[in-house]
């Protein structure tokens, strides 16, 4: 790109980066101060940090009480565990479907590849809230499968669904299986699927030339796709609050429930600070995935 | 594998991706209001629907800050995929992706969580803004749809070919007008794309809206998911069913216009 005058680049740059600063640097900063004072009653409902100390220099009033509260009682760390935990347990499962659906993509014929994608993509696009309302309304007690499976005389009574650790397992699988659909297609894409007959001339039977030669070379739209889906899933809030049960500790919901339930902003703040370490060392892997692709084109 | 198993898996995968919205769908023209029995076709949902005003407020609220927000965060978005490619630095142009990218892998609830601290903060040092609800809606919405259409734009601005504006500029164009004439006429179906999906997200979103509303401000989507948590209403199914028609038609569009304007500027 070349060009435009000094005055025009510098607001084409400007403005921009103004308002990343302002809404997303900022806001950041301004949890990480309040994820250090106490809970109060008033407005606002939080201690201030900054006291008038003596001479013209404040006093930091800060305490670390929210986290060391956030280590010690088994809720929290229950709630990280377990958002570590579905997290990674629907990114498997969601590997396990997009593998195969991904696979076939790739192997369809040239003219029917892009709408085959399109309708991969298209749920994404519609509404998340929907699509997980959805689920509930057919995992429900008198639900469509529940109602289903009793006229069929398969089960007596309805099966708890809704409500448990399943169901959000499943929506998150449901939610974004695009997600890993997309990553592992465009590797399969490019794949060099003369090395498999390759592989078949020299005596490997085709389980084995899949396990050795397109499983691995299908490695980097794996893990882009687990962690795709592994990220948002770790900090999700929808899911487990319409589709989990009662047992189902998450953080997001437990972060929503400290802030909307109890009106403690400062421990919300401390949680959303650790979830925020927690979900930017598989982002950091993400970034340097990459950059890696971008350097080996 | 064979080719038995993962076409039987694709057909599966459709089936796993449609089927519950196309179960909601049916049951949306059921006459019940115990919504899984079904007793007959009929449409009285979406005739109480239509006569819902605090739906209709909700509704035309939302619209206005989707947008709103949709062309903010375009304009915003086209200047920043502007100025990524003009960061000659290494380190700058990796700080400023990392500013203008994090939105999309911030959780939700710290995005919201964070966005209202930081209003309630500025309230108290210099009164601003002065409440809560469809501005600040909007400035959140602004914030993480500037990060989806600088991916769309950028995407697109990368495959553009530079002989072009070379030869703009080589023919005494001047840097602005290339861009009016030229460069801008080739963003326009990526733009539209942007707008498009900022607009739906904005259109979607529950829980950075939760955090940062006030008194009043209620959007579409706080509206249907305070609804859903009591459990599920047949109106709900019959809202759901016409929002997922048209955003899916909105979609169809946009993604029919890229890609034909990819064949037509294709070499």
């Amino acid at each position: 790109m070349n060009g435009g005058t000094g005055a025009a680049r510098k607001i084409v740059l400007g403005f921009p980066l103004g308002w990343m600063l302002l809404f997303t640097l900022l806001p950041a900063l301004v949890v990480l101060a309040i994820s250090f004072t106490e809970k109060r009653l008033g407005a606002p409902p939080f201690t201030p940090l900054l006291v008038p100390g003596e001479g013209l220099l404040p006093d930091l009033n800060a305490s670390g009480d929210n986290y060391a509260l956030i280590f010690s009682d088994s809720l929290y760390i229950q709630a990280f565990a377990g958002s570590i935990r579905i997290a990674a347990v629907s990114a498997l499962i969601t590997l396990l479907i997009a593998y195969p659906m991904a696979y076939a993509l790739a192997r369809v014929r040239t003219g029917l590849r892009t709408p085959l994608l399109v309708l991969v993509v298209l749920p994404f696009w519609t509404s998340f809230l929907i699509r997980v309302y959805a689920w509930s309304s057919l995992l429900n007690s008198n639900g469509v499968i529940n109602t289903l499976l009793l006229d069929t005389g398969l089960i007596a009574e309805p099966l708890p669904l809704l409500n448990t650790e399943f169901a959000v397992h499943l929506g998150i699988v449901y939610s974004y299986l695009p997600f890993m659909v997309l990553p592992i297609y465009a590797v399969l894409e490019r794949l060099d699927w003369t090395l498999l007959d390759a592989a078949s001339d020299l005596g490997a039977k085709p389980a084995r030339a899949f396990f050795r030669v397109t499983l691995p070379l299908s490695m980097p739209g794996i893990v882009a796709g687990l962690l795709l889906v592994f990220i948002p899933a770790l900090g999700e809030f929808i899911i487990p609050d319409l589709l989990g049960g009662s047992d189902t500790l998450m953080v997001g919901p437990v972060l929503w429930n400290e802030f909307f339930g109890n009106n403690d902003w400062p421990l919300a703040a401390a949680l959303a600070m650790l979830l925020l370490v927690a979900v930017l060392v598989p982002a950091a892997l993400v970034y340097r995935l990459a950059r890696r692709a971008e350097v080996a084109t | 594998m064979t080719r038995l198993f993962p076409l039987s898996m694709l057909a599966f995968g459709y089936a796993f991706l449609y089927l519950p919205i196309a179960v909601l769908m049916i049951y949306s023209f059921n006459d019940n209001r115990l919504v899984t029995v079904w007793s007959g076709f009929s449409t009285r949902w979406y005739g109480e629907l239509f006569r819902n005003a605090q739906i209709g407020d909700a509704l035309w609220l939302s619209l206005r800050v989707a947008a709103v927000s949709a062309t903010a965060s375009v304009l915003l978005g086209t200047m920043a995929a502007f100025a990524m490619q003009r960061i000659r630095r290494a380190a700058g142009r990796g700080a400023f992706e990392a500013l203008a990218m994090a939105p999309l892998i911030l959780p939700e609830v710290l995005t919201g969580l964070s966005l209202l601290m930081l209003f309630v903060m500025l309230s108290e040092a210099i009164g601003w803004p002065a409440s809560r609800g469809a501005t600040t809606i909007t400035l959140a919405h602004i914030t993480f749809g500037t990060a989806y259409a600088i991916v769309v734009i950028r995407a697109r601005l990368s495959q553009l070919d530079p002989r072009l504006e070379e030869a703009a500029a080589d023919l005494g164009a001047t840097p602005w007008r290339t861009f009016v004439r030229v460069t801008l006429p080739l963003l326009v179906p990526a733009i539209v794309a942007a707008w498009l999906l900022a607009f739906t997200l904005s259109l979607d979103d529950v829980v950075i809206a939760s955090f940062v509303t006030g008194p009043g401000a209620s959007t579409l989507p706080i509206v249907i998911y305070s609804s859903v948590r009591l459990g599920v209403s047949p109106q709900i199914n019959a809202l759901a069913t016409l929002l997922v028609v048209g955003v899916a038609m909105l979609i169809a569009t946009a993604m029919l216009t890229l890609w034909r304007a990819e064949r037509r500027s294709a070499p």
